[in-house]
């Protein structure tokens, strides 16, 4: 909400002494919040001054057109007292006439400097300017024409038109729909600002009595519309222009300048907070009537939208059918236009949700829905409708027509009981309950009772329901600034949890491994999957859709954290970095599907109610994924570097468990987006937890990354789960160690966690560690076929161990590779 | 090695002479001290200490002379060949001392030499922040709560005295999810967690839940349409705005630093009643001398967040008795937060992925 400050000022009388920023700062702390101070001059800078027409010769030019050569007095303001000479096009001024001059050097909105310049054959220094020239509200007049008792030649203009005019405008929150007129903003003033007196509320007014000669209106639907008003003006000039000031307060409030009706309604609106409609009154057919549309009912609104209407839209109809929404848009038939002589002024009320959800459902953002929809004073229905018709017969040549329609009756203020003491407690300062009564008078709330109070709050302040309400009000008016700051003594607590604890060693290992952690949206789409190789019938693909995504080229929640990662890596590379890691940890989104109730919220819901919500939420895991690209150790002085592998990916993955206890097993497993050969399924103690590997070679040209570069994505939750907690303390044997290596030859496609499994179970419990140190493959073991060393270590709790001892262990292990990988020893 | 001589010959056998004794000894404590390393001065052992050296010899042939004569000899010889044993030790020590400060000046290396051969990783700020944030709230006695970011409508908002006609439910540009019937969103605050705790846990409540927010804002330097939030909530008997104000001024000072308090600004949310604004005092100049400070823009204060008292409709939806108990709780953006505290005017690079920027932040911050 703009406002002018001097439009303010019209209803209340302010000391000279206080400044608009101590009304701006007070009328913040009790709740209209200061968005910013404009004026409508603020564009404009330089020189713009008072200028007297001294010489006027049309000059008529080859292209048809006749400019004016003029001489101007400027008084001093041009530095030399000589008169100014001007081009100008416009031809609404005569010599004598006092016009507005900006001078060299000045700039005017849009940036548009103004300098000497050879024009028609003149040297023309400055601009005779029209009011669109100053951005300010267009007529068709041409150059501004001051009277003739404006000022001097040479004085500064800007007082005289209003461009020094100081606009203030309010953030209105939905609890301060008052705050959406002048009459709001100026009581409040009243009530804030010390010294500010004599508020004058402009919708007291003495109004004619409702008669039976008025347009005839039927309310069907009382509670969508409890009051409707109609007054008729006849004999209305519809090509009287709008008053300068209606105009330009209009115009200062962020509305534009229409017509002398619609302005007048649009005015008014400002001024009392309660929106207006015209109708030509013409154009109407029969009685109004106001119910609910029906099924199927459509309505082409002034904007000219055809709509479909609900059964839930408030309507205002005539014998020729639904002629409006009520209090959101007036339609097409019986709109106003430049033949209109009689206008049918209608001021009603309306209720709130319906105003809101009708908005809604029709996307219609209007002044007036905006005031509806928050909530208006129904009190001033007739009030508002006589200003209106005052101003029609003032400035618009009309006559009002002696019929006075009023139907229905405002809804009741709430009755409210609140105990004394309640905002005292509330805010934990001392309020008397003296100052709370004076307080919720002040607001213009009626108040009797002692101990508990009974509060009825006043007309324009339908946010005021309930008792905290009414507290929050006394203690703004009291002042937030002067609550005490009191440290709450919480009982003891129990830290972290295990789980928070848990997730922080994850970032830790990631970042110790070399990887660097980055936050991505999930917000991704079906291509996004399909650069990741995924099949369609993968269950990645089950993913989350947004009704309303801000890309519908990404319009679905993640299934996977590797897509906004490799995404960032892909960034990455285009930024030239060659080498590097990245992680990221996040939940991703796996639909279940489920309904989640709308609950009641009068109590609390039951244990099913709330698990029913949970049930219905998508599985939501927090995963990890990682990615490497280029060297895992860098080149340098010190020789060659190690470009990343598969088993960087692994590593890591390991490092992330291991932070948390867990030792990870792994399985060859094809698996996108990683390349077939090289993905390894990770698994801990028995669950699957995720995968890591090489990626595709299809992906990395997909994503723009090199191939070779490597990833991984693990769910974290479940290490959570698994997670080891309390660990004994090892013992160890103080026997000698005995060792002993072997090498077996085994098929290509046998895994060597397989070997390492085999021979694990037939070495027995003496061996105290296993250890894979060589993999071979060439000539010497065949074709087809790979030859893996490993290291036995073997040790007894109780005795040395004989050499006999150890080789029968160490053919135990053989046998059992043997027997179960087909595995022949070299 | 030659043993006793058994062949014994008195005749032919000739000790040395008290002079050609001293005469070796004398050569060889010059060649010793002549070594001038250490293969020169075992090159003086073996001549002159030797096997074959003349002193070596002369000792050998102790055993041959007379009886009588054999202890003057042997007492000759023995300490000749002490004093020339002492000086190659002598010697040795020396010479090995050199060698050893040789041997570590040719090892000496250019320590200015780059080492970054592996590459470090390092923590996203905004972790690093809201790690930070939970840790100060742990250190006041209070928990960190958590729930999920796919939410049931019911919790996003009608619990929190958000109706679906209630005109706030626009201010907040929430994603819907399909289909609209099952009735959950992506969380608009992280105030769902506060529902959730009270729906299941019993008073006193001490919580505060860093999390993940989205809002369908169009992504810009200061808008995104997921970002951080950190929210409060205390519900416990006789709890008031004194005690929200106590606890925010607390929150400031260990974020901020000494000095750092807040005031309240009128303002309006569903969930909260009396609804303030919350502005930090600028803890770059402390709101003193503010005209030349970029951080706060010469105001002395900063824009921090949202808060109140629980507004009483909130208690009942979650089941608490706002007879018996009351509370407050407050909201402010982390990645806001992070912003001024770290002078990042533009928050994109938050979420561009780019390796360079959490690499400025290393570990901690
Ligand atoms: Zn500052």
């Amino acid at each position: 909400m703009k406002a002018p400050i001097s439009w303010i000022k019209e209803y209340v009388d302010v000391p000279a002494d206080v400044t608009t920023d101590e009304i701006t700062r007070r009328l913040t702390m009790t709740g209209l919040k200061l968005e910013a101070i404009d004026s409508p001059g603020a564009q404009i800078t330089g020189p713009l001054v008072i200028g007297r027409v001294l010489t006027m010769e049309p000059e008529p030019q080859k292209n048809g057109k006749v400019i004016n050569w003029c001489t101007v007095d400027v008084g001093d303001a041009n530095g030399t007292g000589q008169p100014q000479g001007i081009v100008c096009g416009a031809h609404n001024f005569a010599p004598g006439d006092l016009v507005v001059v900006i001078l060299p050097g000045g700039v005017l909105p849009g940036n548009f400097a103004i300098s000497e310049r050879k024009t028609y054959g003149h040297l023309s220094a400055g601009m005779i300017c029209s009011t669109s020239e100053l951005g300010l509200p267009e007529d068709d007049d041409g150059i501004i024409v001051l009277p003739s008792d404006a000022g001097e030649p040479g004085q500064d203009v800007r007082s005289v038109l209003g461009l020094d005019e100081e606009i203030i405008e309010f953030e209105v929150n939905p609890d301060r729909a008052y705050g959406l007129s002048l009459r709001g903003i100026a009581r409040d003033l009243a009530v804030s600002v010390e010294g500010a007196t004599n508020f004058r509320d402009p919708a007291i007014r003495d109004t004619p009595a409702a008669n039976d000669q008025g347009h005839p209106v039927v309310l069907e639907d009382t509670v969508g519309c409890p009051v409707f008003v109609a007054r008729k003006v006849t004999g209305f000039d519809p090509s009287a222009p709008t008053p300068s000031y209606i105009s330009q307060r209009l115009v200062a409030a962020g509305m534009r300048s229409i017509s002398l009706a619609v302005d007048i309604t649009n005015y008014v609106m400002l001024e009392t907070g309660r929106p207006i409609h015209g109708y030509d009154a013409d154009k109407l057919r029969g009685a109004i009537v106001v119910r609910r549309a029906r099924a199927g009912e459509t309505l082409t609104t002034l904007d000219g939208t055809d709509r479909t209407l609900s059964t839930e839209d408030l309507v205002v109809t005539d014998d020729s059918g639904i002629i409006g929404l009520g209090g959101v848009m007036g339609g097409e038939t019986t709109e106003m236009g430049e033949s209109t002589t009689s206008i049918l002024v209608e001021s009603a009320h309306w209720d709130a949700v319906s105003m809101f959800r009708t908005g809604k459902r029709h996307k219609i953002s209007s002044e007036a829905g905006k005031r509806n929809e928050r909530g208006v004073d129904p009190t001033i229905c007739e009030a508002a409708a006589d200003r209106v018709v005052e101003l029609l017969v003032a400035h618009g040549g009309a006559s009002a027509d002696p019929g006075v329609t009023v139907v229905g009756t405002p809804p009741e203020a709430p009755v409210i009981t609140v105990s004394g003491d309640k905002a005292a407690l509330v805010s934990g300062m001392e309020i008397s309950e003296e100052t709370a009564v004076e307080a919720l008078r002040a607001v213009g709330c009626d108040v009797t009772g002692s101990g508990t109070l009974t509060v009825v709050p006043p007309p324009w302040r339908p946010d005021l329901t309930d008792a905290q309400d009414t507290t929050e009000e006394v203690i703004r008016l009291v002042g937030y600034d002067k609550v005490p700051s009191v440290l709450p003594i919480p009982p003891a607590g129990r830290g972290l949890t295990r789980a928070q604890q848990l997730r922080r060693r994850f970032g830790r290992a990631a970042a110790a491994e070399g990887f660097t952690e980055i936050v991505t949206f999930p917000f991704v789409g079906e291509s996004d999957f399909d650069a990741l190789g995924i099949p369609t019938d993968d269950v990645r693909r089950n993913a989350l859709r947004l009704a309303n995504p801000l890309s519908n080229e990404a319009p679905l929640m993640t299934t996977t954290v590797l897509v906004g990662l490799l995404r960032a890596a892909a960034r990455n590379v285009g930024y030239g970095a060659s080498s590097f890691g990245l992680f990221e940890t996040a939940t991703v989104t796996l639909p279940t599907g489920g309904v989640a109730p709308i609950l009641p919220v009068d109590a609390r819901p039951s244990k099913e109610e709330f698990a029913a919500l949970d049930a219905a939420l998508p599985r939501q895991p927090l995963h990890i994924a990682l990615v490497g690209v280029g060297e895992a150790d860098a080149s340098g002085w010190w020789g060659e570097g190690r470009g990343v592998t598969w088993a960087d990916a692994v590593e890591a993955v390991r490092a992330v468990a291991d932070s948390v206890g867990l030792s990870v097993t792994t399985r060859g497993v094809e698996m996108a987006p990683w390349h077939p050969g090289r993905c390894a399924e990770l698994s801990v103690a028995g669950e699957v937890v995720g995968h890591a590997g090489e990626l595709h070679p299809k992906v990395c040209t997909a994503l723009g990354l090199p191939r070779g570069s490597v990833a991984a994505e693990a769910d974290l939750d479940v290490l959570i789960e698994h997670a080891v907690h309390l660990r004994p303390a090892p013992t160890f044997s103080t026997q000698p160690l005995a060792k002993e290596d072997v090498a077996l030859v085994v098929d290509e496609t046998v895994a060597a966690a397989d070997v390492e499994a085999a021979l694990r179970s037939g070495a027995g419990d003496v061996l105290e560690s296993i250890r894979l140190f060589d993999v071979y493959t060439g000539q010497q073991v065949g074709a087809g076929k790979k030859s893996l060393a490993f290291a036995l270590r073997f040790r007894a709790d109780d005795r040395t161990l004989t050499e006999k001892d150890t080789s029968a262990f160490r053919d135990a292990a053989v046998a059992a590779a043997v027997a179960k990988v087909g595995a022949v020893q070299r | 090695m030659s043993g006793p001589n058994n062949d014994y010959d008195p005749v032919e056998v000739t000790p040395l002479k008290a002079e050609e004794l001293e005469a070796a000894r004398d050569a060889a404590l010059v060649a010793v001290a002549a070594a001038q390393d250490l293969d020169e001065l075992k090159q003086a052992r073996l001549e002159h200490a030797g096997d074959r050296s003349p002193l070596a010899l002369a000792n050998r042939e102790i055993g041959a002379l007379p009886p009588q004569a054999r202890k003057e000899a042997g007492q000759r010889i023995g300490q000749a060949r002490g004093a020339v044993n002492k000086a190659i030790a002598e010697r040795q020590a020396v010479l090995e001392v050199e060698h050893e400060e040789r041997m570590l000046l040719t090892e000496t290396v250019d320590v200015t030499l780059p080492t970054a051969r592996r590459r470090r990783g390092s923590r996203h700020p905004l972790t690093l922040q809201s790690e930070l944030i939970a840790d100060i709230f742990v250190a006041m006695g209070w928990e960190i709560a958590e729930g999920p970011l796919v939410e049931a409508e019911w919790l996003n908002f009608d619990a929190l005295n958000l109706g679906p006609d209630h005109p706030a439910r626009t201010m907040q540009d929430t994603f819907w999810t399909e289909p609209a019937e099952n009735h959950v969103v992506l969380r608009t605050q992280t105030s769902p967690v506060q529902a959730r705790t009270m729906l299941t846990r019993k008073p006193p409540i001490y919580i505060a839940c860093p999390g993940r927010v989205f809002r369908t804002d169009e992504y810009d330097a200061t808008h995104s349409p997921m970002f951080h939030q950190v929210e409060g909530l205390v519900v416990d008997k006789g709890i008031s705005m004194a005690h929200l104000k106590g606890a925010l001024d607390h929150f400031a000072t260990r974020m901020f630093g000494e000095g750092v308090d807040t005031r309240f600004r009128p303002s309006y949310f569903p969930f909260t009643e009396p609804s303030a604004e919350v502005d930090l005092r600028c803890f770059v100049c402390l709101g003193e001398n503010s005209e030349e400070c970029r951080t706060c823009r010469g105001e002395g204060w900063i824009e921090w967040g949202g808060c109140g008292v629980v507004n009483p409709r909130v208690l009942i939806a979650c089941g608490v008795d706002p007879e018996v108990y009351s509370g407050f709780a407050f909201g402010m953006g982390i990645d806001r937060s992070f912003m001024f505290r770290h002078n990042l005017e533009d928050l994109r690079p938050l979420f561009e992925g780019d390796v360079r920027f959490a690499s400025a932040f290393g570990t901690e911050i």
